[in-house]
């Protein structure tokens, strides 16, 4: 089945067979791949809620460019800061989306992009802190197919 | 395969013809003011003969992520396109040594309000003239430059520069030009006409089911003036007559040629149904 | 294309202002998940790093896999605390390497 053929019927097919279709040949993260990389970043250290939020939107018009957020509470301080952030995404073919690496200098610990997803699926961003500390959120974007193959 | 493709058209085919149009969802009441400065007018009183009372702009169909990106001309990637066409704008090319400031210095003067008025009437071809083939005809006729392809070169960069500078003001045809009434009843004709094995035509959703979704899509007027337009799915500029041509191919009919004389005239019709609106160039659409 | 930035900041600062950096750049971040007409497997080309540092040191980094969307864009913070001068490295996987600076005046 070429590209072509596929978005044919991914443009004629109604949403559940479209996706039927589309979804098979694509090799997808799991939740499980995920999970193992968050044991990864967070070694001995217990993941909690809370102190990071994820900003999503709840349902992105387009897959291709998502716009996403993260803001930490933290002093930002030379003792006291986040040290880094990282975004993965449990639907994709490969979960890492990035890394933000933050320093005392960032004065505050918010930053953006926009982001790929292959489909509807969990987003979730981790928060290791200066201390050890390690925070997770996570956010459900539901991706819409469009009206006339788009 | 084949059989499947054929049945998966005939389920098409009836679903949008019959159940797949549903919900109506009432356009974003939201202001799109760019960068916190320019108040777009989004929202218009419709020209006289307009079948719908009010024109909206695309804008109010989209959702709040992809409004804010337009309302940020940073954060707005159409504008890298915009940039590279003012880089365009300063560049010789051709035989006779010129870039488009050579003649028209600068654009922010000399190319305001262009872009709310085109296509224009040109006496020379005795056709309408877009933006697009008002360059290839000033690289050819005054630069010495060959004429750009469709959706080639610096073509889309180059259009959406010129029609950015017009950023704001409000889109007005000149209908009593040459014979640009004629067109604009063919243009007509065509924004009417059933085609493809989904037997749509225009109308059949920018006009009759517009506010309504097919599948997850909130439809919209389909008016013309952020073009060319930054299209998340495709990640970048999309220029009109593409996107022409792309909605055609979704009826799944046989599409006519970029700049040929179907797409001149809907392009003439379709201008004219968003008189009022501001110049969006570069919209962002989903 | 050649990936081309921008950069958004605020020209002046009060010393100790935390103040908001915004970049693009212009980058088809061609992901490696995708195949051809043929079927073969269009080679990976991403901005895989991004650094911001302010006077020689770095203020935000990003490491960058093909999940970010083309035309890849970050917004973030910084304290100032004096004037100075901000550079922006982009790193593509074909190890070219795009860089911007911008001014700020601190008082």
């Amino acid at each position: 089945m070429n590209l072509e053929r596929r978005k044919m019927l991914g443009s004629t097919l109604g949403v559940a067979v479209a996706g039927l279709l589309g979804g098979t040949s694509i090799a997808h993260a799991a939740p499980e791949d995920v999970a193992a990389r968050i044991k990864e970043l967070a070694g001995e250290a217990e993941v909690k809620s809370g102190a990071i939020t994820l900003n999503s939107p709840e349902i992105a018009e387009n897959g291709n460019s998502v716009p996403i957020s993260v803001s930490v509470e933290s002093p930002m301080t030379d003792d006291d800061y986040v040290e880094s952030v990282v975004i993965l995404a449990e639907g994709n073919p490969l979960p890492s989306v990035a890394t933000f690496n933050f320093s005392p200098a960032s004065g505050e610990a918010v930053a953006s992009t926009r982001m790929r997803l292959a489909k509807t699926q969990n987003v979730v961003a981790i928060a290791k802190m200066s201390n050890g500390a390690v925070f997770s959120d996570t956010r459900e974007v539901k991706v819409t197919i469009g009206g006339c193959g788009g | 395969m084949r059989k499947l493709l054929f049945t998966g058209s005939l389920i098409a085919a009836a679903i949008v013809s019959q159940a797949s149009f549903t919900a109506f969802a009432a356009p974003a009441d939201d202001k799109l003011v760019i960068d916190e400065e320019l108040e777009m007018i989004t929202r218009a009183k419709s020209v006289e003969g307009h079948p719908l009372p009010e024109v909206i702009s695309g804008w109010h169909f989209r959702t709040p992520e992809t409004r804010a990106i337009e309302s940020d001309s940073f954060q707005n990637p159409g504008m890298l396109g915009v940039e590279q066409g003012e880089e365009i704008w300063n560049t010789v090319e051709g035989t006779e040594g010129k870039s488009c400031a050579s003649c028209h210095d600068d654009a922010s003067v000399s190319m305001k309000g262009v872009g709310a008025a085109y296509p224009k009437w040109d006496a020379d071809s005795g056709k309408p003239i877009n933006i697009e083939l008002r360059i290839n005809k000033c690289r050819v006729e005054n630069m010495g430059a060959e004429a750009y392809k469709f959706d080639k070169g610096g073509q889309k960069p180059l259009t959406a520069f010129i029609k950015h500078q017009s950023l704001g003001m409000p889109v007005a045809l000149d209908l009593a030009a040459g014979d640009m009434q004629k067109w604009w009843e063919q243009g007509k004709e065509t924004y009417y006409r059933r085609t493809g094995q989904l037997n749509l035509s225009c109308a059949s959703c920018h006009e009759k089911n517009q506010g309504k979704y097919i599948r997850a899509d909130h439809l919209s007027q389909g008016n013309v003036n952020g073009f060319p337009t930054y299209r998340l799915k495709q990640n970048k500029l999309i220029s009109l007559h593409n996107r022409f041509r792309g909605c055609i191919r979704d009826t799944r009919a046989e599409f006519p040629a970029a700049f040929s004389d179907t797409l001149m005239g809907l392009e003439v019709y379709t201008t004219w149904r968003g008189t009022g609106l501001s110049v969006e160039t570069p919209g962002v659409r989903q | 294309m050649a990936a081309k930035p921008r950069v958004k900041v605020p020209k002046t600062a009060s010393a100790g202002d935390i103040i908001k950096i915004k970049t693009l750049i212009s980058h088809p971040m061609e992901s490696g998940q995708r195949k051809d007409g043929d079927g073969n497997v269009i080679p990976r080309k991403i901005i895989n790093k991004f650094v911001c540092d302010f006077n020689g040191s770095t203020v935000f980094s990003a490491d960058i896999d093909p999940a970010v969307a083309s035309n890849p864009y970050f917004e973030f913070r910084a304290r100032v605390t004096e004037s100075g001068t901000f550079k922006f490295v982009w790193t593509d996987d074909d190890g070219t390497v795009i860089e911007t600076e911008k001014n700020i005046e601190v008082s």
